[in-house]
Protein backbone atom coordinates (compact mmCIF):
# COMPACT_ATOMS: atom_id res chain seq x y z
CA UNK A 1 0.00 0.00 0.00
CA UNK A 2 3.03 2.30 1.01
CA UNK A 3 4.11 1.65 -2.51
CA UNK A 4 1.43 1.24 -4.24
CA UNK A 5 0.94 5.28 -2.93
CA UNK A 6 4.74 5.86 -4.20
CA UNK A 7 4.19 4.35 -7.61
CA UNK A 8 1.55 6.67 -8.23
CA UNK A 9 3.67 9.92 -7.16
CA UNK A 10 6.31 8.64 -9.26
CA UNK A 11 4.40 8.47 -12.36
CA UNK A 12 2.21 11.76 -12.17
CA UNK A 13 6.09 13.29 -11.13
CA UNK A 14 7.04 12.20 -14.78
CA UNK A 15 4.65 13.79 -16.38
CA UNK A 16 5.05 17.39 -14.66
CA UNK A 17 8.78 16.39 -15.33
CA UNK A 18 7.85 16.51 -18.91
CA UNK A 19 6.45 19.91 -18.58
CA UNK A 20 9.47 20.99 -17.30
CA UNK A 21 11.93 19.58 -19.95
CA UNK A 22 9.30 20.79 -22.80
CA UNK A 23 7.65 23.87 -21.72
CA UNK A 24 6.17 24.17 -25.20
CA UNK A 25 3.49 21.71 -24.27
CA UNK A 26 2.16 23.57 -21.71
CA UNK A 27 2.44 26.86 -23.82
CA UNK A 28 0.66 24.92 -26.43
CA UNK A 29 -1.92 23.42 -24.36
CA UNK A 30 -2.90 26.92 -22.97
CA UNK A 31 -2.67 29.58 -25.32
CA UNK A 32 -5.14 27.38 -27.73
CA UNK A 33 -8.18 27.79 -24.82
CA UNK A 34 -6.88 31.52 -24.62
CA UNK A 35 -7.12 31.80 -28.11
CA UNK A 36 -10.72 30.72 -28.04
CA UNK A 37 -11.04 33.34 -24.90
CA UNK A 38 -10.11 36.26 -26.92
CA UNK A 39 -11.69 34.91 -30.93
CA UNK A 40 -15.15 34.42 -29.10
CA UNK A 41 -14.55 37.92 -27.44
CA UNK A 42 -13.87 40.03 -30.28
CA UNK A 43 -15.02 37.92 -33.21
CA UNK A 44 -18.55 37.20 -32.25
CA UNK A 45 -18.83 38.91 -28.73
CA UNK A 46 -19.79 42.06 -31.13
CA UNK A 47 -22.46 39.85 -32.84
CA UNK A 48 -24.40 37.33 -30.64
CA UNK A 49 -26.81 39.06 -28.58
CA UNK A 50 -26.02 37.73 -25.15
CA UNK A 51 -28.95 39.37 -22.74
CA UNK A 52 -26.84 39.64 -19.85
CA UNK A 53 -25.13 42.32 -17.80
CA UNK A 54 -21.47 42.72 -18.75
CA UNK A 55 -22.18 41.14 -22.43
CA UNK A 56 -21.27 38.05 -24.12
CA UNK A 57 -17.94 37.10 -22.50
CA UNK A 58 -19.80 36.07 -18.83
CA UNK A 59 -21.93 33.35 -20.78
CA UNK A 60 -18.94 32.70 -23.31
CA UNK A 61 -16.49 31.68 -20.38
CA UNK A 62 -18.11 29.01 -18.75
CA UNK A 63 -18.37 27.55 -22.13
CA UNK A 64 -15.08 27.74 -23.15
CA UNK A 65 -14.02 26.14 -19.62
CA UNK A 66 -16.20 23.29 -20.25
CA UNK A 67 -14.79 22.72 -23.47
CA UNK A 68 -11.07 22.71 -22.11
CA UNK A 69 -11.71 20.17 -19.77
CA UNK A 70 -13.50 18.20 -21.97
CA UNK A 71 -10.68 17.45 -24.38
CA UNK A 72 -8.96 15.68 -21.24
CA UNK A 73 -10.78 13.14 -22.45
CA UNK A 74 -8.45 13.00 -26.12
CA UNK A 75 -5.25 14.42 -24.31
CA UNK A 76 -5.05 11.29 -21.83
CA UNK A 77 -5.80 9.33 -24.22
CA UNK A 78 -3.23 10.81 -27.00
CA UNK A 79 -0.76 10.39 -24.06
CA UNK A 80 -1.28 6.62 -23.02
CA UNK A 81 -1.24 5.61 -26.63
CA UNK A 82 2.00 7.36 -27.01
CA UNK A 83 3.67 5.46 -24.09
CA UNK A 84 2.22 2.49 -25.53
CA UNK A 85 3.56 2.73 -28.69
CA UNK A 86 6.76 3.92 -27.49
CA UNK A 87 6.70 0.48 -25.04
CA UNK A 88 7.18 2.26 -22.08
CA UNK A 89 3.92 0.92 -20.75
CA UNK A 90 5.11 -2.56 -21.40
CA UNK A 91 8.44 -1.49 -19.40
CA UNK A 92 6.08 -0.17 -16.80
CA UNK A 93 4.40 -3.66 -16.67
CA UNK A 94 7.67 -5.53 -16.45
CA UNK A 95 8.25 -3.67 -12.92
CA UNK A 96 6.98 -4.74 -9.63
CA UNK A 97 5.39 -2.19 -9.13
CA UNK A 98 1.41 -2.22 -8.26
CA UNK A 99 -1.51 -2.80 -10.82
CA UNK A 100 -3.52 0.41 -11.48
CA UNK A 101 -0.18 2.87 -10.45
CA UNK A 102 0.66 4.46 -14.24
CA UNK A 103 -2.95 4.95 -15.20
CA UNK A 104 -3.95 6.12 -11.66
CA UNK A 105 -0.85 8.15 -11.97
CA UNK A 106 -1.52 9.62 -15.37
CA UNK A 107 -4.90 11.11 -14.52
CA UNK A 108 -3.57 12.62 -11.44
CA UNK A 109 -0.62 14.18 -13.67
CA UNK A 110 -3.90 15.20 -16.48
CA UNK A 111 -5.57 17.26 -13.58
CA UNK A 112 -2.55 18.87 -12.10
CA UNK A 113 -2.21 20.04 -15.53
CA UNK A 114 -5.75 21.11 -16.03
CA UNK A 115 -5.76 23.57 -12.50
CA UNK A 116 -2.93 24.82 -14.46
CA UNK A 117 -4.87 25.53 -17.49
CA UNK A 118 -7.88 26.64 -15.90
CA UNK A 119 -5.87 29.34 -14.03
CA UNK A 120 -4.46 30.56 -17.29
CA UNK A 121 -7.77 30.95 -18.66
CA UNK A 122 -9.56 32.27 -16.06
CA UNK A 123 -6.87 35.01 -15.82
CA UNK A 124 -7.00 35.82 -19.28
CA UNK A 125 -10.92 36.08 -19.08
CA UNK A 126 -10.20 38.05 -16.45
CA UNK A 127 -8.08 40.60 -18.91
CA UNK A 128 -11.06 40.87 -21.29
CA UNK A 129 -13.53 41.73 -18.86
CA UNK A 130 -14.95 37.90 -17.06
CA UNK A 131 -16.25 38.85 -13.45
CA UNK A 132 -18.17 36.36 -11.88
CA UNK A 133 -20.30 38.23 -9.60
CA UNK A 134 -21.67 34.88 -7.05
CA UNK A 135 -18.70 35.65 -4.30
CA UNK A 136 -15.70 33.38 -3.72
CA UNK A 137 -17.59 30.10 -2.60
CA UNK A 138 -19.61 29.81 -5.36
CA UNK A 139 -16.65 30.60 -7.97
CA UNK A 140 -14.71 27.79 -6.36
CA UNK A 141 -17.68 25.13 -6.44
CA UNK A 142 -17.85 26.22 -10.18
CA UNK A 143 -13.42 25.16 -10.58
CA UNK A 144 -14.33 22.42 -8.42
CA UNK A 145 -17.10 21.05 -10.89
CA UNK A 146 -14.58 21.89 -13.77
CA UNK A 147 -11.91 20.00 -12.78
CA UNK A 148 -13.88 16.81 -11.45
CA UNK A 149 -15.41 16.63 -14.83
CA UNK A 150 -12.52 16.65 -16.15
CA UNK A 151 -10.61 14.05 -13.87
CA UNK A 152 -13.85 12.04 -15.11
CA UNK A 153 -13.27 12.23 -18.51
CA UNK A 154 -9.46 11.57 -18.10
CA UNK A 155 -10.73 8.03 -16.82
CA UNK A 156 -12.96 7.44 -20.59
CA UNK A 157 -9.40 8.74 -22.06
CA UNK A 158 -7.42 5.72 -20.41
CA UNK A 159 -9.93 3.36 -21.78
CA UNK A 160 -9.81 5.23 -25.45
CA UNK A 161 -6.05 4.83 -25.25
CA UNK A 162 -5.87 1.51 -24.32
CA UNK A 163 -8.37 0.78 -26.73
CA UNK A 164 -6.82 2.56 -29.71
CA UNK A 165 -3.44 1.61 -30.09
CA UNK A 166 -2.41 4.27 -32.45
CA UNK A 167 -1.51 7.66 -30.92
CA UNK A 168 -2.98 9.61 -34.31
CA UNK A 169 -5.79 7.78 -34.23
CA UNK A 170 -6.85 8.35 -30.99
CA UNK A 171 -6.27 11.93 -31.56
CA UNK A 172 -9.04 11.99 -34.25
CA UNK A 173 -11.12 9.75 -32.22
CA UNK A 174 -11.02 12.20 -29.64
CA UNK A 175 -11.79 15.08 -31.35
CA UNK A 176 -14.85 13.44 -33.44
CA UNK A 177 -16.10 12.70 -29.89
CA UNK A 178 -15.49 16.12 -28.05
CA UNK A 179 -16.32 18.69 -31.40
CA UNK A 180 -19.51 17.79 -31.32
CA UNK A 181 -20.19 17.73 -27.78
CA UNK A 182 -18.67 21.11 -27.14
CA UNK A 183 -20.88 22.58 -30.25
CA UNK A 184 -23.97 20.68 -30.20
CA UNK A 185 -24.30 22.22 -26.53
CA UNK A 186 -25.04 25.87 -25.04
CA UNK A 187 -21.71 26.47 -24.87
CA UNK A 188 -21.40 29.06 -27.57
CA UNK A 189 -24.75 30.01 -28.40
CA UNK A 190 -28.19 29.38 -27.19
CA UNK A 191 -30.04 26.36 -28.18
CA UNK A 192 -33.24 27.81 -29.48
CA UNK A 193 -31.44 27.98 -32.88
CA UNK A 194 -31.48 24.53 -33.35
CA UNK A 195 -33.70 21.93 -35.15
CA UNK A 196 -35.83 20.56 -32.58
CA UNK A 197 -34.02 17.07 -31.82
CA UNK A 198 -30.90 18.72 -31.68
CA UNK A 199 -32.18 20.68 -28.84
CA UNK A 200 -33.22 17.24 -27.02
CA UNK A 201 -29.53 16.27 -27.33
CA UNK A 202 -28.23 19.34 -26.66
CA UNK A 203 -30.05 19.25 -23.13
CA UNK A 204 -29.44 16.53 -21.80
CA UNK A 205 -25.66 16.66 -23.47
CA UNK A 206 -23.04 16.56 -20.03
CA UNK A 207 -21.97 19.48 -21.65
CA UNK A 208 -24.44 21.58 -21.74
CA UNK A 209 -25.32 20.63 -17.93
CA UNK A 210 -21.73 21.48 -17.12
CA UNK A 211 -22.11 24.75 -18.95
CA UNK A 212 -25.59 25.85 -17.10
CA UNK A 213 -24.12 24.88 -13.78
CA UNK A 214 -21.06 27.00 -14.59
CA UNK A 215 -23.09 29.75 -15.56
CA UNK A 216 -25.34 29.15 -12.52
CA UNK A 217 -22.59 28.90 -9.93
CA UNK A 218 -21.03 32.10 -11.65
CA UNK A 219 -23.79 34.09 -10.77
CA UNK A 220 -25.75 34.14 -14.11
CA UNK A 221 -28.74 33.10 -15.49
CA UNK A 222 -28.80 29.80 -17.44
CA UNK A 223 -29.80 30.20 -21.61
CA UNK A 224 -31.24 26.64 -22.74
CA UNK A 225 -33.36 26.47 -25.85
CA UNK A 226 -37.25 25.93 -26.54
CA UNK A 227 -37.03 23.07 -23.63
CA UNK A 228 -36.03 25.29 -21.18
CA UNK A 229 -38.20 23.43 -18.41
CA UNK A 230 -36.95 19.96 -18.70
CA UNK A 231 -35.27 18.50 -15.93
CA UNK A 232 -31.69 19.10 -17.06
CA UNK A 233 -31.92 22.48 -17.53
CA UNK A 234 -33.69 23.39 -14.46
CA UNK A 235 -31.39 21.20 -12.36
CA UNK A 236 -28.26 21.35 -13.93
CA UNK A 237 -25.76 21.31 -11.09
CA UNK A 238 -27.85 17.73 -9.88
CA UNK A 239 -27.50 16.75 -13.46
CA UNK A 240 -23.31 17.45 -13.91
CA UNK A 241 -22.94 15.82 -10.97
CA UNK A 242 -24.66 12.65 -11.36
CA UNK A 243 -22.93 12.77 -14.89
CA UNK A 244 -20.10 12.60 -13.19
CA UNK A 245 -20.56 10.16 -10.60
CA UNK A 246 -22.01 7.94 -13.24
CA UNK A 247 -18.73 7.89 -15.71
CA UNK A 248 -15.66 7.51 -12.45
CA UNK A 249 -18.70 4.52 -11.61
CA UNK A 250 -18.44 2.80 -14.52
CA UNK A 251 -14.98 4.24 -16.37
CA UNK A 252 -12.68 3.63 -14.17
CA UNK A 253 -13.24 -0.10 -13.53
CA UNK A 254 -13.73 -0.77 -16.88
CA UNK A 255 -9.80 1.17 -16.86
CA UNK A 256 -8.47 -0.78 -14.42
CA UNK A 257 -9.74 -3.94 -15.62
CA UNK A 258 -8.83 -3.49 -19.44
CA UNK A 259 -5.23 -2.33 -18.06
CA UNK A 260 -4.76 -5.42 -16.25
CA UNK A 261 -5.36 -8.23 -19.09
CA UNK A 262 -4.57 -5.96 -21.61
CA UNK A 263 -2.15 -7.63 -23.52
CA UNK A 264 -1.06 -6.91 -27.60
CA UNK B 1 20.33 -25.54 -12.64
CA UNK B 2 18.04 -24.09 -15.46
CA UNK B 3 17.19 -20.40 -14.60
CA UNK B 4 15.02 -20.15 -17.43
CA UNK B 5 12.68 -22.83 -18.54
CA UNK B 6 9.72 -22.40 -21.05
CA UNK B 7 7.92 -25.94 -22.07
CA UNK B 8 5.37 -26.57 -25.17
CA UNK B 9 4.60 -22.34 -25.84
CA UNK B 10 1.79 -21.97 -28.00
CA UNK B 11 0.62 -18.48 -28.11
CA UNK B 12 -1.93 -17.46 -31.13
CA UNK B 13 -3.38 -13.92 -32.50
CA UNK B 14 -6.53 -13.02 -34.18
CA UNK B 15 -8.44 -16.13 -33.06
CA UNK B 16 -5.77 -18.37 -34.29
CA UNK B 17 -5.31 -17.34 -37.76
CA UNK B 18 -1.64 -16.18 -36.57
CA UNK B 19 0.26 -18.47 -34.95
CA UNK B 20 3.16 -16.39 -33.56
CA UNK B 21 4.62 -19.61 -31.36
CA UNK B 22 3.87 -23.40 -32.19
CA UNK B 23 4.94 -25.62 -29.15
CA UNK B 24 8.02 -23.84 -28.49
CA UNK B 25 10.53 -25.37 -25.46
CA UNK B 26 14.00 -24.06 -24.63
CA UNK B 27 15.77 -23.24 -21.68
CA UNK B 28 19.06 -21.41 -19.94
CA UNK B 29 21.41 -22.81 -17.74
CA UNK B 30 22.06 -20.68 -14.57
CA UNK B 31 24.83 -18.05 -15.44
CA UNK B 32 24.98 -18.82 -18.78
CA UNK B 33 23.71 -16.75 -22.40
CA UNK B 34 20.74 -18.48 -24.51
CA UNK B 35 20.89 -16.84 -27.74
CA UNK B 36 17.63 -16.53 -29.51
CA UNK B 37 18.25 -16.69 -33.53
CA UNK B 38 15.36 -16.72 -35.79
CA UNK B 39 13.94 -13.86 -38.83
CA UNK B 40 11.59 -11.09 -38.46
CA UNK B 41 8.18 -12.63 -37.47
CA UNK B 42 10.04 -16.14 -35.93
CA UNK B 43 8.34 -15.38 -32.83
CA UNK B 44 11.45 -13.72 -30.95
CA UNK B 45 9.88 -10.95 -28.94
CA UNK B 46 6.29 -13.11 -28.39
CA UNK B 47 8.74 -15.45 -26.57
CA UNK B 48 10.53 -12.72 -24.64
CA UNK B 49 7.00 -10.97 -23.45
CA UNK B 50 5.71 -14.53 -22.17
CA UNK B 51 8.86 -14.93 -20.04
CA UNK B 52 9.20 -11.49 -18.97
CA UNK B 53 5.29 -11.97 -17.65
CA UNK B 54 4.08 -9.29 -20.18
CA UNK B 55 2.11 -12.17 -22.16
CA UNK B 56 -0.27 -14.84 -21.19
CA UNK B 57 0.11 -17.51 -23.44
CA UNK B 58 -2.75 -19.82 -24.92
CA UNK B 59 -0.87 -22.98 -23.41
CA UNK B 60 2.53 -24.11 -22.36
CA UNK B 61 4.32 -23.31 -19.08
CA UNK B 62 7.10 -21.17 -18.23
CA UNK B 63 9.66 -20.60 -15.23
CA UNK B 64 11.61 -18.38 -14.18
CA UNK B 65 14.54 -18.55 -11.34
CA UNK B 66 11.68 -21.66 -10.59
CA UNK B 67 9.23 -19.13 -10.63
CA UNK B 68 5.90 -19.88 -12.70
CA UNK B 69 5.61 -16.98 -14.68
CA UNK B 70 1.69 -17.23 -15.10
CA UNK B 71 1.08 -17.79 -11.79
CA UNK B 72 3.32 -15.26 -10.22
CA UNK B 73 4.07 -12.68 -12.28
CA UNK B 74 4.75 -9.89 -9.31
CA UNK B 75 7.58 -12.21 -8.32
CA UNK B 76 9.27 -12.77 -11.36
CA UNK B 77 9.28 -9.04 -12.20
CA UNK B 78 11.12 -8.68 -8.85
CA UNK B 79 14.05 -10.98 -10.47
CA UNK B 80 14.52 -10.05 -14.13
CA UNK B 81 15.41 -6.86 -16.50
CA UNK B 82 14.09 -7.07 -19.73
CA UNK B 83 15.36 -4.63 -22.55
CA UNK B 84 12.55 -4.61 -25.58
CA UNK B 85 13.18 -4.42 -29.21
CA UNK B 86 12.65 -0.78 -29.32
CA UNK B 87 13.91 1.38 -26.38
CA UNK B 88 11.41 1.76 -23.86
CA UNK B 89 12.45 5.03 -22.12
CA UNK B 90 10.20 8.33 -21.81
CA UNK B 91 11.90 10.61 -24.71
CA UNK B 92 10.66 14.00 -23.62
CA UNK B 93 12.95 13.15 -20.36
CA UNK B 94 16.91 13.36 -19.85
CA UNK B 95 18.60 9.83 -19.25
CA UNK B 96 19.07 10.99 -15.56
CA UNK B 97 15.46 11.11 -14.85
CA UNK B 98 14.94 8.11 -16.23
CA UNK B 99 16.68 5.71 -14.69
CA UNK B 100 16.24 8.11 -11.32
CA UNK B 101 12.06 7.23 -11.64
CA UNK B 102 12.66 3.70 -12.73
CA UNK B 103 14.96 3.44 -9.44
CA UNK B 104 12.00 4.62 -7.50
CA UNK B 105 9.86 2.16 -9.12
CA UNK B 106 12.14 -0.02 -7.97
CA UNK B 107 11.47 1.15 -4.64
CA UNK B 108 15.08 2.64 -4.23
CA UNK B 109 14.57 5.69 -1.87
CA UNK B 110 15.28 8.84 -3.34
CA UNK B 111 19.03 8.76 -2.35
CA UNK B 112 19.90 5.06 -4.06
CA UNK B 113 18.04 5.99 -6.66
CA UNK B 114 20.48 9.18 -7.81
CA UNK B 115 23.32 6.86 -6.63
CA UNK B 116 22.42 4.39 -8.65
CA UNK B 117 21.72 6.08 -11.84
CA UNK B 118 24.87 8.17 -11.70
CA UNK B 119 26.54 4.81 -11.50
CA UNK B 120 24.79 3.61 -14.83
CA UNK B 121 25.39 6.82 -16.64
CA UNK B 122 29.15 6.37 -15.84
CA UNK B 123 29.36 2.97 -16.62
CA UNK B 124 27.30 3.08 -20.01
CA UNK B 125 29.40 6.02 -20.75
CA UNK B 126 26.53 8.58 -21.06
CA UNK B 127 27.69 11.14 -18.44
CA UNK B 128 27.98 13.28 -20.67
CA UNK B 129 24.59 12.82 -22.48
CA UNK B 130 22.93 12.40 -18.63
CA UNK B 131 20.80 16.34 -18.74
CA UNK B 132 19.80 15.70 -22.20
CA UNK B 133 16.00 14.56 -23.24
CA UNK B 134 16.77 10.91 -24.88
CA UNK B 135 15.37 12.87 -28.14
CA UNK B 136 18.78 14.43 -28.81
CA UNK B 137 20.12 10.57 -28.29
CA UNK B 138 21.65 8.38 -31.02
CA UNK B 139 20.57 4.75 -31.53
CA UNK B 140 23.19 3.36 -29.96
CA UNK B 141 23.01 6.12 -26.54
CA UNK B 142 19.25 4.72 -26.60
CA UNK B 143 19.55 1.55 -26.63
CA UNK B 144 22.33 1.50 -23.76
CA UNK B 145 20.09 3.81 -21.99
CA UNK B 146 17.49 1.63 -22.02
CA UNK B 147 19.81 -1.60 -21.22
CA UNK B 148 20.92 0.63 -17.97
CA UNK B 149 17.30 1.08 -16.73
CA UNK B 150 16.37 -2.84 -16.80
CA UNK B 151 19.88 -3.08 -14.76
CA UNK B 152 19.03 -0.94 -11.96
CA UNK B 153 18.29 -3.11 -9.40
CA UNK B 154 21.07 -5.82 -10.51
CA UNK B 155 19.20 -8.57 -11.74
CA UNK B 156 20.82 -12.28 -11.97
CA UNK B 157 18.18 -13.18 -14.92
CA UNK B 158 18.16 -10.35 -18.01
CA UNK B 159 16.16 -10.82 -21.15
CA UNK B 160 17.40 -8.58 -24.48
CA UNK B 161 15.19 -8.48 -27.32
CA UNK B 162 17.06 -7.70 -30.29
CA UNK B 163 19.81 -5.34 -28.27
CA UNK B 164 21.32 -4.16 -31.64
CA UNK B 165 18.97 -4.30 -34.19
CA UNK B 166 18.78 -0.93 -36.04
CA UNK B 167 22.43 0.49 -34.71
CA UNK B 168 25.07 1.34 -36.89
CA UNK B 169 28.46 -0.66 -36.55
CA UNK B 170 30.11 1.46 -34.20
CA UNK B 171 27.04 1.36 -31.91
CA UNK B 172 26.80 -2.35 -32.28
CA UNK B 173 30.25 -3.35 -31.31
CA UNK B 174 30.08 -0.84 -27.96
CA UNK B 175 27.23 -2.20 -27.38
CA UNK B 176 28.66 -6.25 -27.38
CA UNK B 177 31.12 -4.98 -25.06
CA UNK B 178 28.79 -3.94 -22.87
CA UNK B 179 26.73 -7.30 -23.17
CA UNK B 180 29.93 -9.34 -22.60
CA UNK B 181 31.02 -6.84 -19.28
CA UNK B 182 27.70 -8.57 -17.93
CA UNK B 183 28.03 -11.63 -18.83
CA UNK B 184 31.43 -11.46 -17.15
CA UNK B 185 29.57 -9.85 -14.24
CA UNK B 186 27.58 -13.71 -13.79
CA UNK B 187 23.61 -12.68 -15.05
CA UNK B 188 21.99 -15.32 -16.93
CA UNK B 189 21.10 -13.87 -20.50
CA UNK B 190 18.76 -14.75 -23.40
CA UNK B 191 19.34 -12.71 -26.23
CA UNK B 192 17.44 -12.33 -29.42
CA UNK B 193 18.67 -11.49 -32.81
CA UNK B 194 18.76 -11.69 -36.26
CA UNK B 195 22.55 -12.18 -36.74
CA UNK B 196 24.12 -15.43 -36.34
CA UNK B 197 27.44 -13.66 -36.09
CA UNK B 198 26.11 -11.81 -32.98
CA UNK B 199 24.73 -14.81 -31.62
CA UNK B 200 28.26 -16.14 -32.42
CA UNK B 201 29.76 -13.47 -30.21
CA UNK B 202 27.76 -13.31 -27.55
CA UNK B 203 26.07 -16.94 -27.09
CA UNK B 204 27.16 -20.35 -25.86
CA UNK B 205 24.27 -21.58 -26.79
CA UNK B 206 21.93 -20.82 -29.49
CA UNK B 207 18.44 -21.78 -30.30
CA UNK B 208 17.23 -21.09 -33.83
CA UNK B 209 13.71 -20.53 -33.96
CA UNK B 210 11.10 -20.37 -37.09
CA UNK B 211 7.90 -20.09 -37.13
CA UNK B 212 7.47 -20.02 -33.48
CA UNK B 213 9.28 -23.06 -33.08
CA UNK B 214 12.78 -24.41 -32.25
CA UNK B 215 14.44 -25.73 -34.90
CA UNK B 216 17.76 -26.04 -34.18
CA UNK B 217 19.70 -26.28 -31.40
CA UNK B 218 23.29 -26.25 -29.90
CA UNK B 219 26.56 -24.45 -29.67
CA UNK B 220 27.82 -21.91 -32.14
CA UNK B 221 30.14 -24.21 -33.54
CA UNK B 222 28.24 -27.03 -33.77
CA UNK B 223 25.69 -25.10 -35.75
CA UNK B 224 28.51 -23.24 -38.17
CA UNK B 225 29.87 -26.59 -38.45
CA UNK B 226 26.40 -28.00 -39.65
CA UNK B 227 26.33 -25.11 -41.85
CA UNK B 228 29.90 -25.32 -43.38
CA UNK B 229 31.29 -22.54 -41.69
CA UNK B 230 33.24 -19.63 -43.61
CA UNK B 231 33.76 -19.73 -47.20
CA UNK B 232 36.39 -18.24 -49.13
CA UNK B 233 35.50 -15.67 -51.56
CA UNK B 234 37.62 -14.17 -54.14
CA UNK B 235 37.09 -12.16 -57.88
CA UNK B 236 39.93 -12.44 -60.29
CA UNK B 237 39.80 -11.11 -64.08
CA UNK B 238 38.43 -13.32 -66.23
CA UNK B 239 42.16 -14.79 -67.71
CA UNK B 240 42.98 -15.92 -63.87
CA UNK B 241 39.70 -17.67 -63.40
CA UNK B 242 41.07 -20.72 -64.31
CA UNK B 243 44.74 -20.30 -61.92
CA UNK B 244 42.76 -18.90 -59.49
CA UNK B 245 40.28 -21.81 -59.27
CA UNK B 246 43.07 -24.23 -58.85
CA UNK B 247 44.43 -22.26 -56.09
CA UNK B 248 41.48 -22.22 -54.17
CA UNK B 249 40.44 -25.55 -54.48
CA UNK B 250 44.51 -26.98 -53.35
CA UNK B 251 44.05 -24.20 -50.09
CA UNK B 252 40.58 -25.25 -49.44
CA UNK B 253 40.75 -29.03 -50.06
CA UNK B 254 36.79 -28.71 -51.79
CA UNK B 255 35.49 -28.19 -54.89
CA UNK B 256 34.83 -24.55 -55.75
CA UNK B 257 31.89 -22.79 -56.70
CA UNK B 258 32.15 -20.53 -59.53
CA UNK B 259 29.96 -17.27 -60.56
CA UNK B 260 31.04 -15.34 -63.28
CA UNK B 261 34.64 -14.32 -61.85
CA UNK B 262 33.86 -14.87 -58.68
CA UNK B 263 35.54 -18.32 -57.14
CA UNK B 264 34.47 -19.40 -53.65
CA UNK B 265 34.71 -22.45 -51.39
CA UNK B 266 34.41 -23.51 -47.45
CA UNK B 267 37.13 -23.68 -45.62
CA UNK B 268 38.54 -24.60 -42.14
CA UNK B 269 40.31 -21.39 -40.78
CA UNK B 270 39.86 -18.30 -42.49
CA UNK B 271 42.53 -16.33 -41.73
CA UNK B 272 45.03 -19.15 -43.02
CA UNK B 273 43.30 -20.15 -45.96
CA UNK B 274 42.94 -15.96 -46.44
CA UNK B 275 46.53 -15.83 -46.23
CA UNK B 276 47.88 -19.22 -48.19
CA UNK B 277 45.72 -18.02 -51.07
CA UNK B 278 46.98 -14.75 -51.20
CA UNK B 279 50.87 -15.90 -51.06
CA UNK B 280 49.75 -18.70 -53.98
CA UNK B 281 48.24 -15.82 -56.17
CA UNK B 282 51.29 -13.70 -55.64
CA UNK B 283 53.78 -16.57 -56.64
CA UNK B 284 51.38 -17.02 -59.58
CA UNK B 285 51.18 -13.04 -60.47
CA UNK B 286 47.70 -12.95 -60.62
CA UNK B 287 46.20 -9.91 -58.62
CA UNK B 288 42.89 -10.51 -57.03
CA UNK B 289 40.05 -8.23 -58.08
CA UNK B 290 38.35 -9.03 -54.31
CA UNK B 291 39.17 -11.37 -51.69
CA UNK B 292 37.80 -12.20 -48.62
CA UNK B 293 36.42 -14.03 -45.76
CA UNK B 294 32.11 -14.81 -46.03
CA UNK B 295 30.99 -16.04 -42.45
CA UNK B 296 27.45 -17.69 -43.08
CA UNK B 297 24.53 -15.66 -42.24
CA UNK B 298 21.14 -16.45 -40.69
CA UNK B 299 20.18 -16.97 -43.85
CA UNK B 300 22.98 -19.92 -45.08
CA UNK B 301 21.12 -21.20 -41.88
CA UNK B 302 17.81 -21.18 -42.21
CA UNK B 303 19.02 -22.80 -46.13
CA UNK B 304 21.06 -25.48 -44.01
CA UNK B 305 18.63 -26.29 -41.62
CA UNK B 306 15.03 -26.14 -43.38
CA UNK B 307 16.06 -25.72 -47.05
CA UNK B 308 14.49 -22.42 -47.51
CA UNK B 309 15.83 -19.14 -46.92
CA UNK B 310 14.39 -17.37 -44.10
CA UNK B 311 10.65 -16.68 -44.63
CA UNK B 312 10.66 -12.34 -44.06
CA UNK B 313 13.36 -10.74 -45.70
CA UNK B 314 15.95 -9.63 -43.35
CA UNK B 315 16.58 -6.28 -42.47
CA UNK B 316 20.23 -5.14 -43.07
CA UNK B 317 21.05 -3.71 -39.10
CA UNK B 318 22.23 0.18 -40.46
CA UNK B 319 18.50 0.52 -42.70
CA UNK B 320 16.46 -1.15 -40.23
CA UNK B 321 13.68 2.02 -39.38
CA UNK B 322 13.02 2.42 -35.39
CA UNK B 323 9.47 1.99 -34.68
CA UNK B 324 6.83 -0.14 -36.70
CA UNK B 325 4.89 -3.06 -35.30
CA UNK B 326 5.93 -4.74 -31.80
N1 LIG C 1 -0.40 -8.31 -31.39
C1 LIG C 1 -0.29 -9.11 -32.45
N2 LIG C 1 -1.35 -9.32 -33.27
C2 LIG C 1 -1.26 -10.12 -34.32
N3 LIG C 1 -0.16 -10.78 -34.69
C3 LIG C 1 0.94 -10.63 -33.93
C4 LIG C 1 0.93 -9.78 -32.78
N4 LIG C 1 2.17 -9.81 -32.22
C5 LIG C 1 2.90 -10.64 -32.99
N5 LIG C 1 2.17 -11.13 -34.02
C6 LIG C 1 2.64 -12.07 -35.04
O1 LIG C 1 3.27 -13.16 -34.41
C7 LIG C 1 4.42 -13.56 -35.13
C8 LIG C 1 5.63 -13.52 -34.23
O2 LIG C 1 5.90 -12.17 -33.91
P1 LIG C 1 7.15 -11.73 -33.04
O3 LIG C 1 7.21 -12.54 -31.80
O4 LIG C 1 7.05 -10.26 -32.87
O5 LIG C 1 8.37 -12.08 -33.98
P2 LIG C 1 9.88 -11.58 -33.94
O6 LIG C 1 10.09 -10.83 -32.68
O7 LIG C 1 10.69 -12.82 -34.03
O8 LIG C 1 10.06 -10.71 -35.15
C9 LIG C 1 4.51 -12.63 -36.32
O9 LIG C 1 3.93 -13.30 -37.43
C10 LIG C 1 3.70 -11.46 -35.92
O10 LIG C 1 3.14 -10.82 -37.04
MG1 LIG D 1 10.73 -8.94 -32.42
Amino acid sequence: MKFAISDVITITKRQLLQLVRVPEVLVFSTIQPVMFVLLFRFVFGGSIASGQPGGYVQLLMPGIFVQTVAFTLASTAIGLAEDMKKGLIDRFRSLPISRGAVIIGRTFGDALLNILVLVVMATAGFAVGWRPTSGILKTSLAFLFLFVFGYALSWIGILVGLSVKEARTVQSVGFLVTFPLTFLSNAFAPTTGMPRALQYFAEWNPVSTMVAACRQLFGLKNQFGATANSWPSQHPLQTSLLYMVVLMVVFIPLSIRKYKNFSS
Amino acid sequence: MKSVIAEHLVKTYRKGEVVALNDLSLDVEEGTVLGVLGPNGAGKTTTVRILATLLKPDSGHATVAGIDVIKNPDKVRELIGLSGQYAAVDETLTGWDNLVMFGRLYHLGRQPSIDRANELLERFDLTEAARRPIKTYSGGMRRRLDLAASLIVKPKILFLDEPTTGLDPRGRQDMWGVIQDLVKGGVTLLLTTQYLEEADQLADEIAVIDRGTVIARGTSDALKKQVGGERLEITVENADVAAAQEIVARVSGHSTHLDLRTISAPVQTGSVALMETLRALDDAKIHPLDIGLKRPSLDDVFLSLTGHIAEETVVEPAKKKRGGKK
